[in-house]
């Protein structure tokens, strides 16, 4: 691995077609029109569509690192999507009804409050699937099916709007860049060094690859998984204070709904195997981005909304492709002849590598 | 044993269950004493305009002396199919209905009307050959909303060479969202200064209202008007325009549909030029429908709900009375 040359290395490490896709549907949409790139400031912080990506892509960002992690042990999170409308209900509701809800104190306890929820129903999600052994899937649809309506019960129906300027600063405040977004990378770098720069990463990824014969190599396979699920609630609580704060209400029927796909998704299209046992926090928020830069994109292109699904699947599907080993395979054929040597399955760790449908990850792809 | 009575005891707390939401209904037992009683299948509690509807609809069957058997579907078709049933059995004198979806409900409505029992269908319409399923529809004109919205903007617009228009459209497919752009598209015909330079669907939401907006307000250098099919997505919108550092209402106007509280303040804020109402208090107006179809009257097929329009000055006065 340390003797391939760097192309090769980043190749094979997954993230080259994520980013290709990216930087595609930029230079497209700079084409159609030039002004997209521009950015300027405009009271004090940056202002333009790459901001807004950044922005509307936060939320869906952290959530898909939280699901990264559950899909690293095998699992999935279904209940993100139900998980951000409770915590931002659990928020406005607060605020709502505090004396003063233009307080930092209103604010701050608000989000304190909603974000100890979160973590109750990640400690549920864990407790049936590691405590009680159910499928992931059902599992988290407990919650994802009763979750909003848990929301809907908070906020009685209503859309409640709360006027914080504290809380406003979580989803629309800036500092130079939007605080959503310094926020979502913050967690990522955290993420990253913890995970990869101690054996929580390979502990989490054999847990993934064998939950059982990793608890009898001594490993707290329980505990690790209840732990993933967890990490992946709070982050959804988090995504669900700026989801409501961007525009300052809580709306129980439509914040996060379906997000959870979009977090799985953009798991996938980062080279994250459904299957478990390997991940790439790097490739997960491409893969994110790409989402969100595809809906900016539609949007000031002006694709007609009858046509937009299937734009976005197009594009999604053309990445996946371009992600499936036989595809990659296929294009590859060329440079392998002309380069000849240094084969791919010799490298160690390969043999489990090709069993996963996205494509091979290499370990630490993240360096931060 | 024990198995048929569990069997029994849960088939009754299911029909418990399906009638006991009008738990405020005074119980007076249906027509003996010759009130009226209403069967009323909601769609369920999905926007703070269903609960207004909903409240709308118990205070006005109180008031009309009416007994109500009401329901939440929970946005489910066979719920209210359970419901209507059950609301046969019990012999009401009346059925009234919002529809969760258009189609699926001949064989229940069949049922109704064999067994004598009129059907009012409210807010949403169903989508059926045989209109003698129903005596009545009663629900907004959207179309007419749509064009009222437009109508506002010609007359404003008047003495302007050039007004460029971008609108947020409702839930791609939704009826709402299709009349709504095809009501504005007919009356904007009359002054042809006006253009939609980009309509993207919002669905409905404020944030899907503001990442519309925000992406609009890149791309396009001039917007004189936004057009919102509902109150929501204007309200995102306005978040959009003022982070772009420009002033809503007054930079860029707004038009919405809708008149919810939020909105209200807004228009009175000035954030808002124009709002076009869309009434969900039609409890009054279904009451004096039930009434005539239980005395056998004539009713017309299609009663739209009575709806205003509001602008600011408007707006600051009808404020306090707004409920929802």
């Amino acid at each position: 691995m340390t003797s391939a040359r760097p192309l090769d290395r980043f190749r094979s490490s997954g993230l080259l077609w994520p980013l290709v896709a990216i930087v595609a549907l930029l230079a497209a949409n700079a084409i159609v029109r030039p002004s997209f790139l521009a950015l300027r400031f405009q009271d004090g912080h940056l202002y333009g569509s790459l901001v807004d990506i950044l922005k509307n892509g936060a939320p869906t960002m952290l959530i898909a690192l939280g699901m990264c992690l559950v899909i690293a042990t095998r699992g999935i999170d279904l209940s993100v999507g139900a998980v951000v409308a409770i915590s931002g209900a659990v928020t406005c509701s607060y605020i709502a009804a505090a004396p003063d809800p233009t307080s930092a104190r209103a604010a701050l306890v608000g989000m304190g409050m909603a974000l100890a929820l979160c973590a109750v129903l990640g400690l549920w999600n864990g407790f049936l699937v590691a405590a009680l052994g159910i499928q992931p899937i059902i599992a988290t649809l407990v919650l994802m099916t009763a979750g909003r309506g848990i929301a809907m019960l908070i906020t009685d129906g209503q859309i409640i709007t709360v006027r914080n300027p504290v809380f406003r600063t979580v989803g629309a405040g800036f500092l130079v860049l939007p605080v959503s977004i310094l926020i979502a990378i913050a967690v990522f770098v955290l993420v990253a060094v913890v995970t990869r720069r101690t054996a929580l990463g390979l502990l989490i990824e054999s847990v993934g690859i064998n939950p059982e014969a990793s608890r009898l190599a001594g490993l707290r396979a329980r505990t690790i998984r209840w732990t993933v699920y967890v990490f992946a609630a709070i982050c959804a609580g988090v995504a669900g204070l700026m989801i409501s704060s961007n525009v300052s209400a809580a709306d129980a029927n439509n914040a996060g709904l379906w997000i959870e796909m979009d977090a799985i998704l953009a798991v996938v299209i980062g080279g994250t195997s459904l299957a478990g046992g390997r991940y790439s926090l790097t490739g997960t928020l491409l893969g994110a981005l790409i989402i969100q830069t595809l809906t900016t994109t539609v949007y000031s292109m002006g694709i007609a909304p009858e046509i937009t699904l299937v734009f976005k699947a197009v594009v999604v599907i053309a990445v996946c492709l371009l992600q499936a080993p036989k595809v990659r395979a296929a294009l590859g054929r060329r440079t392998r002849r002309r380069s000849a040597q240094p084969a791919p399955d010799a490298e160690p760790g390969a043999e489990r590598s090709e069993q996963t449908p996205t494509g091979p990850i290499v370990e630490k792809v993240t360096q931060p | 044993m024990s198995k048929k009575f569990l069997a029994v005891a849960a088939s009754l707390a299911l029909v418990a269950g399906l009638t006991a939401c009008g738990g405020d209904s005074s119980a007076s037992g249906g027509g003996a004493d010759g009130g009226i009683t209403m069967g009323f299948a909601q769609v369920g509690a999905e926007s703070g305009w269903r609960t207004a509807n909903t409240k709308s609809i118990q205070e006005s069957a109180k008031e009309a002396g009416i007994t109500l058997k009401f329901s939440d579907a929970q946005q489910k078709q066979e719920n209210q199919i359970k419901a209507i049933r059950s609301y046969i059995q019990q012999k009401v004198d009346v059925i009234a209905f919002s529809p969760v979806v258009e189609t699926g409900w001949d064989a229940v409505l069949l049922e109704a009307k064999r067994a004598n029992v009129p059907v009012i269908l409210t807010d949403r319409a169903v989508d059926s050959d045989d209109t003698s399923l129903y005596k009545t529809f009663l629900g907004s004109d959207f179309v007419e909303e749509g064009k009222k919205a437009g109508e506002w903007l010609v007359k404003d617009s008047q003495g302007k060479s050039e007004v460029n228009v971008v609108e947020l459209q409702g839930t791609t497919g939704a009826a709402p969202a299709i009349d709504r752009q095809e009501g504005f598209a007919e009356a904007i015909k009359a002054a042809p200064q006006i253009k939609v330079i980009a309509s993207q669907t919002g669905d409905f939401t404020r944030s899907g209202g503001k990442q519309v907006m925000e992406a609009f307000l890149k791309s396009n250098p001039k917007i004189d008007v936004v057009y919102a099919h509902n109150d929501d997505m204007g309200l995102g919108a306005i978040e959009a325009i003022e982070a772009a550092g420009k002033k809503p209402g007054v930079d860029i106007k707004l038009i919405t549909v809708d008149a919810v509280r939020d909105g209200m303040q807004a228009l009175a804020d000035g954030k808002i030029n124009f709002i076009v109402e869309c009434n969900p208090l039609l409890g009054p107006q279904l009451m004096e429908l039930a009434k005539k179809v239980v005395n056998g009257e004539q009713v017309p097929p299609r009663v739209v709900t009575e709806e205003t329009t509001f602008t600011q000055e408007q707006a600051k006065a009808e404020l306090p009375n707004r409920k929802y």
